[in-house]
Order: structure tokens, then C-alpha cells, then sequence
């Protein structure tokens, strides 16, 4: 592998032109997905309707990810909630961030964040908006 | 230390050390909370204690990257840092910028933080790992902008080695995805899509040229190894890490929105990963069979074996445990997840910013090596941190496969919440593990106190005396 013909100056060389070669092929394949990503993102309903991104900064500043997965990405201590509004529907999301905490001995706690009743409906509206992107059939089930 | 300016990695080593003990300290919190959801809440949430964990992580290797590049970038080009007075300026201000952050994030909520520090203006909070408020990524560009004016302008006066200039290419990559967490669009696709290019892309891809360009300067030193052979190796490691690592993204993109194919180009290229790892294992083990002198900092020595053996357990082989689509289809989002993060970030980061700074720290202090009391308890918390992290990433793996089975794979899938309890016993030997892991650090600190005493030289191999 290291034999002498293989100098520092052709390892040098296969490096950058491996890297940029690699770079330009994920950068090919990243616009090839922002035209595929139309069909998949359910953008329709987060441009037909303002509050999913209202929604969406209701989720980000009560640092939600702190405890649950979004489709699978975050922390792994609370349920997933990419697909929560098909699991539980609408009325039982709001009702049950108003309850928290449980305060039962020993359950983990979930804050209470005071969320008006408009931020309330904004989070389940980017909930229901996150139930409808394509993920190619991912979770497994409804529990997540 | 061949150069005074040089000396300005210290405090960089002594604030990585305090926040790494934060990291383990709020890590160890969040592994009761596991187990006992309401242990200190309210005052401390799961999600801030998450944040303080992961946070200080973050700083803590940014902190060690830089305080190895501040020694590393002189020595290899000979001659003194371009402006050390800015380097020292430069470390208050990301210290004073870290605290608060981490201040805010224990003291008020964090709605209110993000309405305090104008979130609104330029939201970027709220994202994992991104949750630093947006005026404190803007000081961490500013930061590494000055780190990387200091670090280029000595580069570029002075000697350019392979090692410096692939090191200057991991900063300049780190700080320039970096800026990616400014990308925050509406569309969660989109979001998570760039959202990836800050977190992946730094991991598995610049991060690993950091490692790489540290170790084989360790590597040259402890051994005395030709630095023609130890070029070619890093030229041929990092190859092998940015043509697996960038396309390797992909499996990232299976469950987000993205098009299907990327199951296939992420199966494949990150299913090569494990590949550059396990090189730098060969690399570490190679050089050090054929090392040319006996460096009497045996502790060094050690370290720059362990994070290549540990980089590939937990980033390669822990990495390909679950990255093809097949398999991450059950395994995405669950504990499989952190057991393959711990053991990788452990193995490749962690442990490289403490090979760096157990050779450089007795260099800082005028000697060649510390005396053997101090690298006998420095070993000691080398041993009892791998091992116990070790621990802590086959508990999580338990863990992580009876959550799939017992939520995604039987035929009565239960809910997330009753599967938890189900995994209490595992969650409980986890905590222990992380309790082993806090005395390892521990021992590993407390060996700084004990450096002074009769520190050896170095001592050539007696074949090399006799060549």
C-alpha cells in the first residue's frame, strides 16, 4: 500500500480530486431532491395555511426536540410526534400539553409551557402538517 | 513547547476539562431521569439537562480542536503564532458566550430565552444541537473566524505540512457548514434536509480530518516515525472519510421526506464508513510497531491506540449496526441510536482531544512527559472511561433492541411510555456505567496534579542507538 511509486503528492491528489468529486455528487443529488421534494413535503398545506409555520416556531421555542423525536430525529426520551396527530387526533394533543405536568411519583414530567389557545391550534396544525410528508411508510406502526 | 505562543492552547485544554465534567455531570442526571421521570423537576427539565449535555460537548471538542490547533499550527510551520494576543482574547469571549448561553438555558425557559435574545429576527433555535440562541451563533462565527485568521495567517508564513494543511482544511470545513445552522426553512423536509449538513457533515466528514491531522501528529511524535509515511496514511484515510462520508449522508435521508433512492446511495456509502475508521486503527497500531524511539509519555501513547480501536467500535461497526435502510426502517429513532452516538463520539472526539492534550499538556509545563505516578493514574481513567462508556453503549444497544421488538416489531405493538418501563433494568445498568465513567474522569483529572515528579526522557530503541 505504502510502497514507494505511491508518493505523498499522488495520495496528496487522489484525495482532492476524490473529495471534490464527492462533493459535486451530493451536491447533484441535493438539486435533484429540491425538485423531487414538491411531491413529497406536503408543502400544499403549510402554504395554504400561515399557522403551520407559526406552528412550527411554537415547536422550536419551547425546545420540543429536548425530549421527542420528530420523524425519529431528536431525543429519544418521550414519544414520537411526527405521526401524533393521526395516533391521537387534535383535541387530545391540546388537552394534554394543558395537563402537564401529570405529577405522578417517578413518571417523567413533561412541562407546562402557559401556550395560548392560538398557539395551541398553530402546533397542531405543524403536527398535522409533519402526519402528511412522505416518509416512505416510516414508523413501522402507529405507536412510532 | 518550541514556541511561546504555543502556550496559548492552556486555558483552551483547562475549559474543555471543566465542560466536559458539566457534560458528564448533567448526562449523569439525565440517565435517573430515565428511570425516575421526576428526579429534579421541575427545576431541571429532561430537555435543558439534554441541552447542557449536549451543548457542552459540543464546546468542549470545539474548545480541544482549537486549543491542539494553537499548538499544532506553530510547531508544523516553525515559527510563532501570527497574533496570540487574539487567541487569548478569542478564548474569553467563547467562554464567557458559553457560560451564558448555558446560563440561559438553566435559568429561564427557553421560550423565554428565545424571546429575550430575538429569535424572532432570525429564528434559529429549537433544532437539536442547534439550540444555542441566534446572537450566540453568531459569536461562535466570529470565534472561529479569528481562530481561523490566526491559524491561516501563521500557516501561511511559515512551513506547510501535510498534517497543518489538512487540519486548516477540517477548521475552515467545520466553521463554513457551521453556517448552515442559520438555514432554518419553514418546510420541515428542507429544515432537516440542511440541518444535516451542519451535524453530518461535521462527524463524518471535517470532524474526521481534525482527527485525523491530531493523531498523526501524535503519532509523529510518540514515535519518531518518517513523516513521509505518516502523510501518505493521512492523505489515504481522508480520502477514504470525505468519498464514504459526503454521499454516506444519505442515511440520514431515508424517514424525512426525501426521495426514496437516497436508501440506496446512503446504504451503500455509509456502509463503507466503517472503512477510513478502521484504517486509523491500522494507522495507530502500524506506526507505533514501528516506532523508532520509546516516547517516555507512555499515557500519550496509549491514548492515540484507544481512539483509533474506539473510533472504530462506535462510529464504524456501531455506525453500520443500523445504517442500512432495511435494519434503520426499526431502528430509527430509537435507542440504538445513542448507544451508536456515545461510543462514536467517545472513541473518535473525545478521545482524540485527550490524546492531544495528554502528549501536549506536560510539554506546556517544561517537560517531556509526566512522572509515573501521574500516567499511572492517567491510564487508570483512560481504562475506566473506555470501558465504562463501552458499558454504556451495549446497555443502550439492549435496550434499543427490546424497544424495537417490543414497540415495532411484535404483533401487539405497545405504546412508547409502557415500553420505557419495560426497559428500567437496563436504563438502571446504564446509569452505573455512567456513574463508573464519572470516577474514570475523576482519576483521568486528578493525574494533573500529580505531573511534577521526575519526569522521564526520551530514550531511543537500542536497535535505532546502534544504527
Amino acid at each position: 500500500m505504502m510502497s514507494s511509486t505511491f508518493s505523498t503528492t499522488t495520495a496528496r491528489n487522489i484525495f482532492y480530486g476524490g473529495a471534490l468529486f464527492s462533493f459535486l455528487l451530493f451536491l447533484a443529488l441535493t438539486f435533484h431532491t429540491e425538485s423531487a421534494l414538491p411531491q413529497r413535503d406536503a408543502r400544499a398545506l403549510l402554504e395554504a395555511n400561515p399557522q403551520v409555520a407559526v406552528g412550527k416556531r411554537v415547536w422550536e421555542e419551547n425546545n420540543c426536540i429536548g425530549c421527542h423525536t420528530l420523524l425519529g430525529e431528536g431525543a429519544y426520551f418521550a414519544p414520537e410526534l411526527g405521526n401524533v396527530y393521526k395516533r391521537r387526533g387534535p383535541e387530545f394533543i391540546k388537552a394534554w400539553i394543558k395537563a402537564q405536568p401529570t405529577g405522578t411519583p417517578g413518571r417523567r414530567q413533561m412541562p407546562q409551557f402557559n401556550l395560548t389557545e392560538e398557539e395551541l391550534d398553530a402546533l397542531v396544525e405543524f403536527l398535522r402538517y409533519a402526519s402528511e410528508i412522505d416518509t416512505n411508510g416510516w414508523p413501522p406502526n402507529i405507536e412510532g | 513547547m518550541k514556541y511561546q505562543s504555543q502556550a496559548v492552547a492552556k486555558p483552551y485544554f483547562v475549559a474543555a476539562i471543566a465542560l466536559f465534567v458539566a457534560q458528564v455531570l448533567f448526562g449523569l442526571i439525565m440517565g435517573i431521569q430515565y428511570v425516575v421521570g421526576d428526579f429534579l423537576f421541575p427545576a431541571i427539565p429532561f430537555n435543558v439537562a439534554r441541552m447542557v449535555h449536549t451543548n457542552a460537548l459540543i464546546v468542549w471538542l470545539l474548545m480541544g480542536f482549537m486549543g491542539a490547533a494553537y499548538y499544532l499550527v506553530p510547531e508544523e510551520a516553525e515559527r510563532e503564532l501570527h497574533a496570540p494576543k487574539l487567541a487569548i482574547a478569542t478564548f474569553w469571549i467563547f467562554l464567557v458566550a458559553a457560560a451564558l448561553t448555558v446560563l440561559g438555558y438553566l435559568l429561564v425557559p427557553y421560550a423565554k430565552l428565545a424571546e429575550m435574545t430575538g429569535n424572532d429576527v432570525l429564528p434559529t433555535m429549537g433544532r437539536e444541537f442547534l439550540e444555542q440562541p441566534t446572537i450566540t451563533k453568531i459569536g461562535i462565527v466570529l470565534v472561529a473566524l479569528s481562530f481561523l485568521y490566526n491559524l491561516s495567517m501563521t500557516f501561511l508564513k511559515g512551513r506547510k505540512t501535510a498534517i497543518s494543511s489538512v487540519l486548516l482544511l477540517g477548521l475552515w470545513g467545520l466553521a463554513i457548514f457551521f453556517l448552515f445552522s442559520f438555514v432554518n426553512p419553514d418546510n420541515l423536509v428542507r429544515d432537516k434536509f440542511y440541518w444535516w449538513w451542519v451535524v453530518h457533515l461535521w462527524v463524518e466528514g471535517v470532524w474526521e480530518l481534525i482527527m485525523g491531522a491530531i493523531l498523526a501528529f501524535v503519532l509523529i511524535k510518540v514515535t519518531g516515525v518518517d513523516r513521509e509515511v505518516i502523510d501518505k496514511w493521512l492523505y489515504v484515510i481522508i480520502t477514504l472519510t470525505l468519498v464514504t462520508g459526503i454521499i454516506g449522508t444519505g442515511h440520514h435521508y431515508y424517514w424525512i421526506g426525501t426521495p426514496g433512492y437516497w436508501q440506496v446511495w446512503g446504504s451503500v456509502f455509509s456502509a463503507l464508513e466503517p472503512i477510513p475508521f478502521f484504517a486509523m486503527t491500522l494507522f495507530a497500531f502500524n506506526m507505533v510497531n514501528r516506532r523508532r524511539r520509546n516516547h517516555p509519555n507512555r499515557a500519550a501513547t496509549l491514548w492515540a491506540l484507544g481512539t483509533g480501536v474506539m473510533a472504530f467500535l462506535g462510529a464504524g461497526v456501531w455506525g453500520f449496526l443500523h445504517t442500512l435502510s432495511p435494519v434503520n426502517y426499526y431502528t430509527h429513532g430509537t435507542q440504538i441510536t445513542p448507544s451508536h452516538g456515545h461510543l462514536a463520539f467517545y472513541g473518535a472526539y473525545a478521545m482524540v482531544v485527550l490524546t492531544m492534550i495528554s502528549y501536549v499538556w506536560p510539554k506546556l509545563n517544561g517537560r517531556e512527559a509526566n512522572g509515573n505516578r501521574s500516567q499511572v493514574l492517567e491510564m487508570w481513567g483512560f481504562w475506566v472511561m473506555t470501558i465504562s462508556m463501552t458499558f454504556i453503549a451495549l446497555f443502550l444497544t439492549a435496550a434499543g433492541i427490546l424497544q424495537v421488538w417490543l414497540q415495532r416489531m411484535g404483533a401487539n405493538p405497545l405504546p412508547f411510555m409502557e415500553v420505557q418501563e419495560q426497559l428500567a433494568l437496563f436504563y438502571w445498568l446504564r446509569v452505573i456505567a455512567g456513574v463508573a465513567f464519572f470516577a474514570g474522569l475523576l482519576a483521568y483529572i486528578t493525574s494533573f496534579f500529580k505531573g511534577v515528579e521526575g519526569s522521564p526522557e526520551y530514550r531511543p530503541l537500542a536497535q535505532e542507538a546502534s544504527a
